[in-house]
C-alpha cells in the first residue's frame, strides 16, 4: 500500500482553505463594503442574498441578523459560503474588485455570520402553521434542503427520501475536503431538520418494488445489484471517527428512527450494511401520499470511459475516491504514488489536489485537449498548480494496462501525430463528468430532454401533474448555489400550484417562472 | 524648503507644531522626546492646586473600522505637586531654548492665587502663558475651567488680573460650549490678552455600554460627561477659529487646536487664520512621531505651492469665508458622471433619490450595462452625489454659466 504522509500532515492538507475569519478581520473586512445599492454581488449571485445587507450587520455586530438574511435567500448559504465559485460570482462582481482590484470577501464574511448560527444551535425560522398538506422529497442535496426548508416554513409537513446514509447530497460527499466536511454539512442540515423535516435515508425512491414489499406502506429493501451504486460507501463516519449523528443516520442506527413506521427494516448481518442502501420506496406511493413531489436527485454516476483495462483494480472514479477522502479514514483511502486523472473539469482538480493532499508523489492531470479548454474555474488550475500537479496536455487515453492492478496508462497525443505512449501509474481515477439521469426519469414516466435532463415547464412542473423538479437533475450540472435557487423558485411554484396563492421569497422577486435567462447548460 | 518657522504673539518656534497641554505634555521627559521628535513647542499640562483623578477617564467613539475618531476624557489639571512640575519646566528650558515652552495655569477666582501661579511659571522659565479657562468638566464644577470661559465677563477678569503681573505673552484658551464663541473672545481682548487658542473640549456622553448600561467611561458603575476631542471635532473647530478671524474686534493671534492629525489638517487651520496649531489627541492615538509628517507634508505642500514661509499662507482663506446673505444665487453647479471611472455601486442614485432631488437614473447603455445619469434640469447641485461616490475623479460638479450677474439673497433683499 502506498505510503501516506503523516497524520498530522494529512489533518494539515485538508484544514480549511479558507479559514474562518477573526472577529477583528471580519470588523475590517466587512466596513470595507460599500454597501452599494441595487448591489452588483447580490444581483451575481445566483440565490441573491441580500450581500451588502449582511455584511452591514457583521459590521454592527448583528450576527444573527446576518445569518438570517443569508438562509432567507439561501438555506444552504453556509455551504455556500465554502465552496461558492465566488470568483466567478459575487466577488467577480464586487464594486471594490474594480475599484482597488480587492473585492469584499464575501464568501469568507458569509461563513462568518452562519458559522455564528450553525455552531450554537440559534434558531432563525420557525416552521409555518400546519397547512394540512405535504410534499414528498426526493434527495437531500442542496435542492431538496432548499425546497424543504422553504416548504415547511409555508407549514407544509415535507418528507425527504434520500437513498444515501448521510443526508446532504453532495454537500457531504462531494465537496473537496478542504473546503468543507461533512461535520459543516451536517449541520446545516440539522438546522432544516429543526424546521421539522424528516430525512429518511438510506432509502431510495424507485419507479416500483424490488424486494420484499411492505403492501401497507409501499416500502420495501432495495437489492444492490440494481445497478446503483450503494456498496462502496461502507462505514460513512464523521469527522470525529464516531458513528455519524443519529438524527441523519438510517433506520438502523441505534435510536430509533422517528420514520420506522414507514420503512421496512430489513436487518442484515454486518455493520457495514447498516450504512448502506437497502430501502426503497415507489415513486408511485409517493405521489399517491403526497400532495407534491419535489425532485432534486442530482446527476448519476461518473461516466465510463470505455477503454480496455477499466476493472482493474486502481481504477476509481472520482465521486468514490471523494467519498472515501470524505470519511478522513486517511489509512484506508486508496491511493498510489503515481496518481493519475483524466478530465479537466473541478472535479478533476478536487481529484488531483485531494490525492495529492493525501500523500501521492506525482499526481497528473490528463486532459485530452489543452489548457484553454478546460472547464476547471481559474481559481482552481492555479490551486492544482499550487499543489504541484503536472499536467497532461493533448492525450487521449485508449487503455489501462497492468496485470491485475493498474500499471500504466496508455495514451493517444492529440497533436496530429496519434503517437501512443504509456504513463507509469498505480492509479487511474476517471472524472469525465457525470451521467444524468435520464433512465430514473424514464423509468418514472417523465419527459427529459435529449440530453437526459428532466422537463420542467414554466412553472416549473415536470410532465406529470404537481411532480416538480430543480438542481442539477434539471440543469445538468451546476453549482451548490444554482440548486439551492432551484429549490426555492419549486417551493413557490408548489405552494401556488396546490394553493393558487403566489408567496416570494428573499432573492426570489419575479422569477418564478422559468425565463430565457435559464437556459440550460451543460458543465462537462 | 519652506520657512516654517513661526513668531506666535511674540513666541519664537522652529515651526508651527506645538503640543497642546494634555496628556502628552504632562512632565518634563515627556516634553523632552517630544522636542527631539520636532515639535516646535509645547503647553505644558494645566498647573494649579493639585487634583485627584478617577480612573478610568477616556472613552471613544470608532468609526466603521477607524478606531478613535473622536476622544473624550474625565481628566482633570495635572496631578503633579507644582514644585515638581516647576523644576522640570525650568531644566527643560534650559535644555531646548529654541523650542517655545507655554505653561497652562488654573487656579481658583482669586487675584492673588492668579498672581502667584503666573511669577512661579515665569520664574521656571515659560515663553508664554495659556490660561485654561475651557475644561469642561470636573473643574468647572469647582468655577474654573469652563465656569470661567463661559462667563465673558469673568474671561475679562482673570484675563486682566494675570497681565497685571505678566511679563511674557498671555494666552487665553477658550471653551466652545458657549453658543456665540465671538463674546469670550472679545472679552479675552478687552482683558488684555496677547493672543487665543481654541478650541478646549466640548461636553459629551461617548455611549452607553449596551451590557452594564453604564456610560463610557464607567467610573464604578457611575459616569459623568466629559470633554470630546480628536478628528471629529475638526470642522466645529474650524469654524470658530475662521469666525475669530474674521472679526475684526478680535485683532491678536490665534492658536488653532481641534481633531489636527495630518498636515493638511494644519494647513486648513492656519488659512482660516490660525497663526499656529496645537495637537493632543493625534499624538495619544500614534505618538509624537506624528510630527514628521506634519512638518514634511507642509513644507512640501507650501514649496509646490511657491509659496516662501508657512507666515504666508495664515489667513489666506479667511476672505474667502462670509455670510450665507452674501453668496451668489446666480451661480449654479450640476453633478456629472464620467462613466469610464463608474464602478456601478449605485450610491449616488440611492442618495440622490432618499436624500436629495431624484434625478439620478439608472440607464441601460447600448451596451447593456445599467449606469447612472443625471438629469441635468433637475439637479440642484447639492453635491451629496459627488460626496457619496467612492470612484476617483468619476463625479464632478461642473459650473453652468448662464452669464447672469452674481446676485446675494442681501442684495435682493436690500
Ligand atoms: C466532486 C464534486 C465537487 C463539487 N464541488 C462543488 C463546489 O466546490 N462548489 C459548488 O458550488 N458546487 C460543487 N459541485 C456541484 C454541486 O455539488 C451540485 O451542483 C449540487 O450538489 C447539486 O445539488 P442537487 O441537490 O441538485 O444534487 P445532489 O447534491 O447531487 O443531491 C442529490 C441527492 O439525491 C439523492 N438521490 C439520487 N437519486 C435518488 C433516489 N432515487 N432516491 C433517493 N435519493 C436519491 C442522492 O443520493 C443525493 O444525495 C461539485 C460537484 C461534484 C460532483
Ligand atoms: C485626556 C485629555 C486631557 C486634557 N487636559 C487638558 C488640560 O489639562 N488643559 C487644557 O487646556 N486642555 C486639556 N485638554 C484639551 C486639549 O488640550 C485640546 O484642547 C483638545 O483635546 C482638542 O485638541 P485635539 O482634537 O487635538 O485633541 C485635554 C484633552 C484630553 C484628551
Ligand atoms: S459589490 Fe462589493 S462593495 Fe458593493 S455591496 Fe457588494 S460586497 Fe459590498
Ligand atoms: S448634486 Fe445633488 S441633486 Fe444633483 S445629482 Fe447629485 S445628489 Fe442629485
Ligand atoms: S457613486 Fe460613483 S461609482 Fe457609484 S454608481 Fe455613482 S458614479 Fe458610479
Amino acid at each position: 500500500m502506498t505510503k501516506k504522509l503523516p497524520k498530522d500532515q494529512i489533518e494539515k492538507n485538508f484544514s480549511p482553505i479558507d479559514p474562518l475569519m477573526t472577529k477583528a478581520e471580519a470588523k475590517v473586512e466587512s466596513n470595507r463594503c460599500l454597501f452599494c445599492y441595487d448591489a452588483p454581488c447580490t444581483r451575481a449571485c445566483p440565490t441573491h442574498i441580500d450581500v451588502p445587507s449582511f455584511i452591514r450587520k457583521i459590521a454592527t455586530d448583528n450576527l444573527k441578523g446576518a445569518a438570517r438574511v443569508i438562509f432567507d435567500a439561501n438555506p444552504i448559504g453556509s455551504t455556500c459560503a465554502r465552496v461558492c465559485p465566488v470568483e466567478a460570482l459575487c466577488e467577480g462582481a464586487c464594486v471594490e474588485k474594480t475599484l482597488v482590484e480587492k473585492p469584499i470577501e464575501i464568501g469568507r464574511l458569509q461563513r462568518y455570520a452562519t458559522e455564528h448560527v450553525t455552531t450554537s444551535g440559534k434558531h432563525i425560522f420557525e416552521a409555518g402553521e400546519p397547512n394540512g398538506m405535504s410534499v414528498a422529497i426526493v434527495g437531500s442535496g442542496p435542492a431538496g434542503l432548499s425546497c424543504a426548508t422553504y416548504l415547511a416554513r409555508l407549514g407544509y409537513k415535507v418528507t425527504i427520501y434520500e437513498k444515501k446514509p448521510l443526508a446532504g447530497g453532495l454537500d457531504t460527499y462531494g465537496m473537496a475536503e478542504y473546503k468543507m466536511t461533512q461535520k459543516d454539512s451536517l449541520a446545516e442540515v440539522a438546522l432544516v431538520e429543526s424546521l421539522g423535516v424528516e430525512i429518511v435515508v438510506n432509502t431510495a425512491v424507485a419507479a416500483e418494488e424490488t424486494g420484499d414489499r411492505r403492501p401497507e406502506t409501499g416500502i420495501g429493501t432495495w437489492s444492490a445489484s440494481d445497478g446503483h451504486r450503494g456498496s462502496q460507501e461502507s462505514e460513512i463516519r464523521n469527522q470525529d471517527g464516531d458513528a455519524a449523528q443519529s438524527s441523519v443516520l438510517g433506520p438502523q442506527s441505534s435510536s430509533a428512527p422517528h420514520h420506522s413506521s414507514l420503512i421496512t427494516h430489513h436487518s442484515e448481518d454486518a455493520q457495514y450494511s447498516a450504512l448502506s442502501t437497502q430501502h426503497f420506496v415507489s415513486f408511485e406511493d409517493l405521489c399517491e401520499r403526497a400532495d407534491a413531489v419535489f425532485l432534486g436527485i442530482g446527476l448519476g454516476d461518473t461516466n465510463d470511459l470505455n477503454i480496455p483495462g477499466e476493472d482493474l483494480e486502481g481504477v476509481i472514479d472520482a465521486l468514490s475516491f471523494i467519498e472515501r477522502v470524505k470519511t478522513r479514514d486517511w489509512e484506508s483511502a486508496p491511493l498510489a504514488d503515481t496518481v493519475a486523472v483524466i478530465g479537466a473539469g473541478n472535479t478533476a482538480i478536487d481529484a488531483v489536489t485531494q490525492a495529492k493532499r493525501l500523500g501521492a508523489k506525482k499526481v497528473m492531470m490528463v486532459y485530452r485537449r489543452g489548457r484553454e479548454h478546460i472547464s476547471a474555474y481559474d481559481y482552481e488550475y492555479d490551486l492544482a498548480k499550487k499543489d504541484g500537479i503536472e499536467f497532461v496536455w493533448h492525450a487521449s487515453p485508449v487503455g489501462i494496462e497492468g496485470n491485475g492492478r493498474v500499471e500504466a496508462l496508455r495514451c493517444r497525443r492529440n497533436d496530429g501525430s496519434d503517437e501512443e505512449y504509456t504513463i507509469p501509474c498505480g492509479m487511474v481515477i476517471k472524472a469525465i463528468g457525470q451521467q444524468k439521469q435520464g433512465a430514473f426519469f424514464g423509468s418514472i414516466g417523465l419527459e427529459t430532454d435529449e440530453k437526459g435532463r428532466v422537463k420542467i415547464d414554466i412553472n416549473r412542473m415536470t410532465s406529470r401533474e404537481n411532480v416538480f423538479a430543480g438542481g442539477d437533475c434539471v440543469n445538468g450540472g451546476k453549482e451548490a448555489v444554482d440548486a439551492s435557487q432551484a429549490g426555492k423558485l419549486a417551493a413557490m411554484a408548489i405552494h401556488e400550484k396546490l394553493t393558487g396563492e403566489t408567496v416570494s421569497f428573499a432573492g426570489a422577486g419575479g422569477l418564478l417562472r422559468i425565463s430565457r435567462r435559464e437556459e440550460r447548460e451543460d458543465t462537462d | 524648503m519652506a520657512d516654517l518657522t513661526t513668531n506666535f504673539a511674540g513666541i519664537p518656534s522652529p515651526n508651527p507644531f506645538w503640543l497642546a497641554s494634555a496628556p502628552p505634555t504632562n512632565m518634563g521627559s515627556m516634553v523632552e522626546r517630544a522636542f527631539d521628535a520636532g515639535w516646535g513647542g509645547a503647553v505644558w499640562k494645566t498647573l494649579g492646586e493639585p487634583i485627584r483623578n478617577v480612573s478610568s477617564r477616556l472613552a471613544a467613539i470608532d468609526h466603521g473600522a477607524q478606531r478613535m475618531i473622536g476622544l473624550n476624557n474625565i481628566e482633570l489639571i495635572t496631578d503633579r505637586p507644582l514644585d515638581v512640575n516647576l523644576k522640570e519646566i525650568y531644566d527643560c528650558k534650559k535644555k531646548y531654548p529654541k523650542n517655545a515652552l507655554v505653561v497652562s495655569l488654573m487656579v481658583e477666582s482669586n487675584r492673588e492665587a492668579w498672581h502667584e501661579i503666573v511669577k512661579q511659571a515665569e520664574g521656571a522659565g515659560a515663553d508664554g502663558l495659556e490660561l485654561n479657562f475651557g475644561c469642561p468638566h470636573g473643574m468647572s464644577e469647582r468655577g474654573m475651567g469652563a465656569a470661567m470661559g463661559q462667563v465673558p465677563e469673568y474671561t475679562c477678569m482673570v484675563t486682566e488680573w494675570v497681565k497685571e503681573v505678566a511679563t511674557v505673552p498671555v494666552i487665553v484658551k477658550l471653551t466652545p460650549n458657549v453658543t456665540d464663541i465671538n463674546y469670550p473672545a472679545e472679552a479675552a481682548v478687552k482683558g488684555g490678552a496677547d493672543a487665543l487658542s481654541l478650541i478646549n473640549t466640548i461636553n459629551s456622553v461617548m455611549g452607553v455600554d449596551l451590557d452594564s448600561m453604564v456610560p463610557h467611561p464607567n467610573v464604578n458603575g457611575k459616569a459623568a460627561h466629559g470633554g470630546y476631542c480628536g478628528p471629529a471635532v475638526k470642522p466645529i473647530a474650524l469654524n470658530m477659529v475662521s469666525e475669530l478671524a474674521r472679526n475684526e474686534k478680535v485683532n491678536i493671534p490665534i492658536s488653532g487646536i481641534g481633531g489636527i492629525s495630518t498636515w493638511q489638517d494644519a494647513a486648513e487651520f492656519l488659512l482660516l487664520g490660525a497663526g499656529n496649531v496645537q495637537v493632543c489627541t493625534a499624538v495619544m492615538h500614534y505618538g509624537y512621531r506624528i510630527v514628521e509628517d506634519l512638518i514634511d507634508g507642509l513644507n512640501n505642500y507650501l514649496d509646490e505651492k511657491g509659496i516662501a514661509s508657512v507666515s504666508e499662507i495664515v489667513g489666506r482663506s479667511v476672505p474667502r469665508v462670509t455670510d450665507w446673505g452674501n453668496l451668489d444665487l446666480n451661480y449654479e453647479v450640476v453633478a456629472r458622471i464620467d462613466h469610464s471611472k463608474c464602478v456601478q455601486c449605485n450610491l449616488c442614485h440611492i442618495a440622490c433619490e432618499d436624500g436629495a432631488h431624484q434625478c439620478i437614473d439608472l440607464v441601460k447603455q447600448d451596451d447593456g450595462r445599467v449606469f447612472p445619469v443625471v438629469d441635468e434640469e433637475e439637479c440642484v447641485g447639492c453635491n451629496l452625489c459627488y460626496l457619496v461616490c467612492p470612484a476617483p475623479d468619476c463625479i464632478s460638479m461642473v459650473r453652468i454659466d448662464d452669464g447672469k450677474e452674481p446676485v446675494s439673497w442681501r442684495e435682493l433683499n436690500g
